[in-house]
């Protein structure tokens, strides 16, 4: 009896060491992938003229993606800001300020969100938000701005959940304390509060940023797509994502191998933001 | 009772794996009674080699053919129309594919079967008031030479360009039609769009969605994917866009996709061609958005 249950015990353990190998290997493989196809271009392409130069023209093999690097920080850091600050709010008023009747209804409808398939998104950013943008502001329309306005929508859920959760962590005392020496409500929710769920609410926005970043269906209903450095807001961009989406059906040689080296860019910043949120989380307990 | 549970999902895992491939067996069997009697007279493999915006037909073309004829194995390749003519001419390929009409000196070395025409449709929005442009104004509207549609007789409105991401075939057909082409120095074929002005849609649907929504905008789409309800297409040269047009060869953007046979025809490369252009072939071609010829 006990024998069996420990052989049980091993097999369990071995089939979830199992599990997470395939799951590491898998990265590696993505990792292994990406930069075997992308190298060469890097070396026939030059590295810094690729990331710097600022025209794509696949059929004169010219291929510089500063345009597609300019536009996926710009849209990610509007999102992360526009969706970010709103999700905060939204955190808030859930775990501090609403009865818990209305948080227990909005909850669930702001989870809901995350479960709106991408493509929805966009299709509904090119129907209502783009032809909004052209009648207020003019211009195409299809835009950096459209952009942000559907990555912030698509970060929220992440951002309400994640920031929500740190807060509630936040213990009871606390709250207690700053209320008993007389604060008010908002005083202890903005001074104490906030502040005590530091970094779990600052990798809320860095992982938000990683969804915002790597978002592609979306995008490239709304973005324009057009390959040029935009010089307002209201320009038409093509993120790193919509770049490779876009032509990679079609591509082949050395216009193949750029899209590939696009990726490994695309990669490396999603690293960055990773390193990031554990910096994040590790500065906030360091400091606590 | 918690180890007789455990057994229990095992012994359910264990049913549905069985289910599972025991699915898989009868799929497998079942197979090859699909296959037609008396197939296997023909076998051997041909090389079909050509044009990239051929490619995707002939290729599905040649499935359906290499179901029906178990022993015949076919490879389709796009490497370029004038590539696969050559190919052709000299033997290295039994059957050539072509998205352009053949040279004098082409058209001396093969024989060209035309498989089916493909039509392009210049849309702008059903509010625009231009209905015809001339092959040097779509030309000249592409390389941001005119830029506003009071120019050719339209309202004060800044033309916008959709057009399609690199590599798209509907793209090279249409700057090749309209001379939006040129060589550069490397001797690569150059795009003349003037991207800096145009939006890139990334489908036909996504064209016609956007010159719907914007009334300056012009793009171009298959003459199979158009759609008159939600944008209009202009006349070219005064032509309008129908099928009876482009098969007649009065509307200009159009092109025939052919089937190039040389040196190197044999049985096999018979019996495809055959095939491609019977009742069955051209329903293929038709499922795929162009214009059959039978």
């Amino acid at each position: 009896m006990k024998r069996m249950k420990k052989a049980l015990e091993r097999v369990a353990e071995t089939g979830f060491f199992l599990c997470a190998a395939a799951a590491v290997l898998a990265l590696a493989l993505i990792v292994v992938f990406l930069v075997a196809k992308g190298v060469p271009a890097a070396s026939k392409i030059g590295l810094w003229p690729f990331i710097s130069g600022t025209v794509w023209q696949p059929s004169a093999e010219k291929f510089g993606i500063a345009p597609m690097i300019a536009a996926s920080l710009l849209s990610t850091l509007g999102a992360a800001v526009a969706g970010g600050l709103i999700g905060l709010a939204c955190a808030l008023l859930l775990a501090e300020v609403a009865p818990r009747a209305l948080a227990g209804m909005m909850r669930p409808l702001i989870h809901l969100l995350a479960g709106i398939p991408s493509v929805v998104y966009g299709f509904f950013g090119l129907m209502a938000v783009v032809p909004l943008i052209t009648q207020w502001f003019g211009g195409t329309g299809n835009s950096l701005l459209a952009v942000i306005v559907i990555l912030s929508a698509m970060i929220l859920p992440t951002m309400v959940s994640l920031a929500e959760t740190a807060l509630r962590a936040v213990p009871a005392a606390y709250r207690e304390g700053s209320l008993a020496l007389g604060a008010t409500k908002m005083q202890t929710m903005l001074r104490v509060t906030l502040p005590a769920a530091k970094s779990g609410v600052l990798n809320a926005f860095v992982l938000s940023t990683g969804r915002a970043i790597g978002e592609t269906m979306a995008v490239i209903l709304v973005a324009g797509n057009r390959a040029a450095l935009p010089s307002s807001i209201l320009d038409p961009v093509r993120p790193l994502t919509a770049n490779i989406a876009l032509e990679l059906s079609y591509a082949s040689g050395l216009h193949e191998e750029a899209l590939y080296l696009t990726g490994v860019v695309l990669l490396l910043f999603i690293v960055g933001i990773n390193i990031a949120s554990h910096l994040a989380l590790r500065g906030g307990k360091g400091g606590r | 009772m918690r180890k007789k549970s455990m057994l229990r999902m095992l012994a359910l895992a264990a049913a549905a794996a069985l289910l599972m491939t025991g699915c898989a067996c009868g799929g497998e069997t079942r197979a090859p009674e699909g296959a037609p009697e008396g197939a296997g007279a023909l076998s051997g493999e041909i090389m079909v080699t050509g044009s990239t915006s051929a490619e995707p037909l002939v290729a599905a073309l040649a499935d359906l053919f290499m179901e029906e004829h178990a022993g015949v194995s076919i490879a389709v390749q796009g490497n370029g129309s004038s590539a696969g003519i050559r190919a052709a001419a000299d033997g290295s390929a039994q059957l050539g594919m072509s998205s352009r009409e053949l040279n004098e000196e082409e058209k001396a070395r093969t024989t060209a079967h035309t498989l089916c025409m493909d039509g392009i449709a210049v849309i702008v929005n059903k509010e625009n008031a231009v209905t015809n442009l001339t092959k040097e104004q779509i030309s000249a509207i592409f390389k941001g030479e005119i830029v506003n549609w009071k120019e050719l007789g339209g309202a004060d409105e800044e033309i916008l360009l959709i057009s399609r991401e690199a590599g798209s075939g509907t793209r090279d057909a249409f700057e090749e039609s309209c001379g939006l082409t040129e060589k550069n120095e490397a001797g690569n074929t150059v795009s003349l769009t003037d991207e800096s002005r145009a939006l890139i849609a990334d489908s036909t649907n996504a064209v016609s969605t956007t010159v719907s929504g914007k009334p300056g905008a012009i793009g171009y789409v298959s003459l199979g994917s158009y759609d008159g309800n939600l944008v209009t297409a202009v006349d070219v040269d005064g032509v309008a866009c129908t099928q009876e047009n482009i098969l007649s060869g009065a509307y200009a953007l159009a092109r025939p996709f052919l089937l190039v046979a040389g040196s190197a025809s044999e049985e096999i490369s018979e019996a495809f061609l055959q095939f491609a252009l019977s009742e069955e072939g051209q329903a293929v071609v038709r499922e795929h958005k162009y214009i059959a010829v039978k």
